[in-house]
């Protein structure tokens, strides 16, 4: 089957199992899997777009922090991100555009907040393709 | 039918169930589940005891990892968990106290009963609704600025009473009167200060609500005369939010931080969201003190929900709210790092208890609580869902003997909210408390259906739990008649 990204069920908070043919397209469904639980992403037009460059110490830092900037672009500018373009990425480091629109109440129903991306049930495995999960606390 | 956790757990007696340090190497204390055995076989996730189990692992952990019997699967720290630590040589983790900083629940009496109600519970609704910003993405009426949002971070309720909401007896009944010290708007970072300004006097989205409910059921009436509840039929609300972006982008920030401070101090932990630092190292306590901010900055916003709450009741009954008794019971926090007394095997040790989803619960004489619950002990809010009960009960001595004074804070998911929104729509669920007589408003339909009655354990199995156990001891319980949600 040939999907970006699935839901992971869990009691309290909802997961993001990502895939890509390379890490930089993993980390894009990540982020669009993020976006698509705070909204339907058909509703949302590219208006918009965001800078974002990010240094971590691990590859798995990196996808928390990737996912955490776009939480607090999101929290802060009203932002839902639909397509991103990773311009540069290795295992410390990110560059990436990510396109969008505001928030309008009157064309996008807001389904889930999240809080933060958290290092629970973390992995980012790159064979075969590559596989990215993390959890969200909703 | 097999129980899994009868290979893992055990049994001490009917509601006492230990993890012992055998279950999974690097443990330095048991676990200890508070669970009924029809509990255990409900609640069976191996990943519960997995992280009951890795809490264990905290550098400086005393006596047990606890877990309270609304327990289930969190990140890191078990949702329901309490952990105590050495001051001296242990940790502090941002992740066992979670993103909802002080995330809270504060009670208000009235002297409304519920036939004076129910005719206009469909305004009173709406018009909560209307005056108290919900829902994901809603900005607050409050227009602050960064200076004074500082001032917020460090006065707590206190600011808010100062600007006109809300009056000093509502700070007196407030968990740490609403302020706690040693907060440092340095320590916090300018991207939770962004985020702080705008959701100030929100309630947000997801578990949060303010309801409206009715006095269901009494088992202390001396007890509950002394909070102000006199008799079945009265009405009461209950406020249920947190420290929103602010406090979730300063445990994101921390959790950061702290991860590369594990490395320096050496420490291993099975769970990265674990990510913890020596209490007495430089990073231990910029989080305490960045923390207590975020604590401070819930308190605020439960106080401005409170006064436009107040407000609300005063328009819809044309009364005033000396009319309306609209005084306020008490709040607790249920998500929190403390830094508290306790006197172990007897000796007295100060230790920092972590909290994530429950309940200070101090007893009868305890001098952190004020003079006015000095004689039953430390009123405890329980919130249920909203399809059921909520209740009100009483911290105990055997709670400070057993849980860091500590009990459970509310009924504790059993459904994913995934499984939730596949079994149930948002307008069904709406329909449904329709016919059971309760009016809800919600933001969103979705989250909505993530929140049915059904996704929720039973909160009275709870709160029995706890009240047999002794680590709390009922009071009232509540039925909600309107519900506000995000």
């Amino acid at each position: 089957m040939n999907k970006d990204f699935e839901i992971l069920d869990h009691t309290a908070d909802v997961g993001i199992i990502a895939y890509g043919a390379d890490l930089s397209q993993a980390f894009a469904n990540a982020a669009r899997g993020l976006f698509s639980l705070i909204t339907e992403l058909d509703d949302v037009e590219e208006v918009t777009h965001r800078d974002i460059e990010l240094t971590a110490s691990d590859v798995e830092s990196l996808l928390v922090e990737w996912l955490n900037e776009l939480v607090y672009q999101f929290d802060t500018e009203g932002i839902i991100f639909k397509r991103f373009d990773i311009i540069q990425l290795n295992s410390t480091h990110l560059k990436a555009r990510g396109y969008g629109e505001k928030v309008d109440s009157s064309k996008h129903e807001l389904k889930t907040g999240v809080k933060a991306a958290t290092y629970h049930m973390l992995k980012v495995d790159k064979n075969n393709g590559c596989r990215v999960q993390v959890l969200f606390d909703i | 039918m097999a129980a899994p956790w009868k290979g893992i757990l055990k049994k001490i007696d009917d509601y006492r169930w230990e993890i012992p340090t055998s279950y999974k190497a690097g443990m330095s204390v048991p676990g200890l589940i508070f669970a009924s055995e029809s509990m255990l076989n409900h609640i069976w996730e191996e990943q519960v005891f997995q992280q009951v189990a890795n809490v264990a692992f905290l550098p400086g952990i005393v006596d047990h990892s606890l877990a309270m019997p609304d327990i289930h699967w969190g990140y890191g720290f078990p949702i329901g968990g309490v952990a105590a630590t050495r001051v001296k040589d242990g940790v502090v983790s941002p992740g066992g106290v979670g993103f909802d900083i002080n995330c809270g629940v504060r009670l208000v009496r009235t002297n409304l009963t519920e036939e004076e109600v129910r005719p206009k519970i469909e305004q009173l609704v709406n018009e909560l609704f209307i005056n108290i910003p919900s829902g994901l993405g809603s900005e607050g009426k409050i227009r602050t600025s960064e200076k004074e949002l500082g001032e917020v971070m460090i006065k707590g309720s206190r600011w808010a009473v100062e600007k006109g909401y809300g009056q000093a007896e509502d700070i007196i009944v407030t968990e740490e009167s609403g302020c706690m010290k040693g907060a440092n708007p340095d320590k916090v970072s300018s991207k939770a200060k962004k985020r702080g300004v705008p959701q100030l006097g929100t309630l947000g989205s997801g578990n949060h609500f303010v309801e409206v409910e009715v006095v269901d059921e009494l088992y202390d009436r001396e007890a509950a005369r002394a909070m102000g509840i006199e008799d079945l039929g009265q009405v009461l609300i209950l406020i249920h939010t947190g420290s929103r972006g602010f406090g979730h982008q300063i445990c994101t920030d921390y959790v950061g931080l702290l991860g590369e401070a594990v490395k320096r101090y050496g420490i291993s932990l099975p769970d990265r969201q674990l990510a913890c630092a020596p209490i007495n190292s430089p990073e231990g306590q910029d989080y305490l003190a960045a923390m207590a901010c975020a604590a401070n900055y819930a308190w605020t916003n439960r106080q401005f929900i409170l006064h436009w709450a107040r407000e609300t009741f005063i328009k819809v009954f044309g009364k005033s709210q000396e009319e309306l008794g609209m005084r306020q019971v008490y709040d607790v926090c249920h998500n929190i790092a403390k830094i508290e007394e306790y006197t172990i095997d007897g000796k007295k040790q100060t230790l920092c208890v972590h909290r994530k989803g429950a309940t200070r619960a101090f007893p009868a004489g305890h001098p952190d609580i004020p003079e006015v619950y000095r004689d039953i002990g430390q009123p405890v809010l329980i919130p249920g869902d909203m399809g059921r009960f909520s209740y009100v009960a009483l911290g105990t001595e055997t709670a400070m003997k057993e849980t860091f004074g500590s009990t459970c804070h509310g009924a504790g998911r059993a459904q994913s909210r995934a499984a939730a929104k596949r079994s149930q729509r948002g307008a069904d669920v709406a329909r449904a408390l329709a016919a059971r007589g309760i009016t809800v408003k919600a933001g969103s339909m979705a989250s909505l259906a993530e929140e049915a009655s059904e996704a929720y354990k039973d909160v009275s199995e709870v709160v029995d739990i706890t009240h047999k156990a002794g680590i709390s001891r009922k009071v009232a319980r509540t039925k909600p008649i309107g519900v506000i949600k995000g």
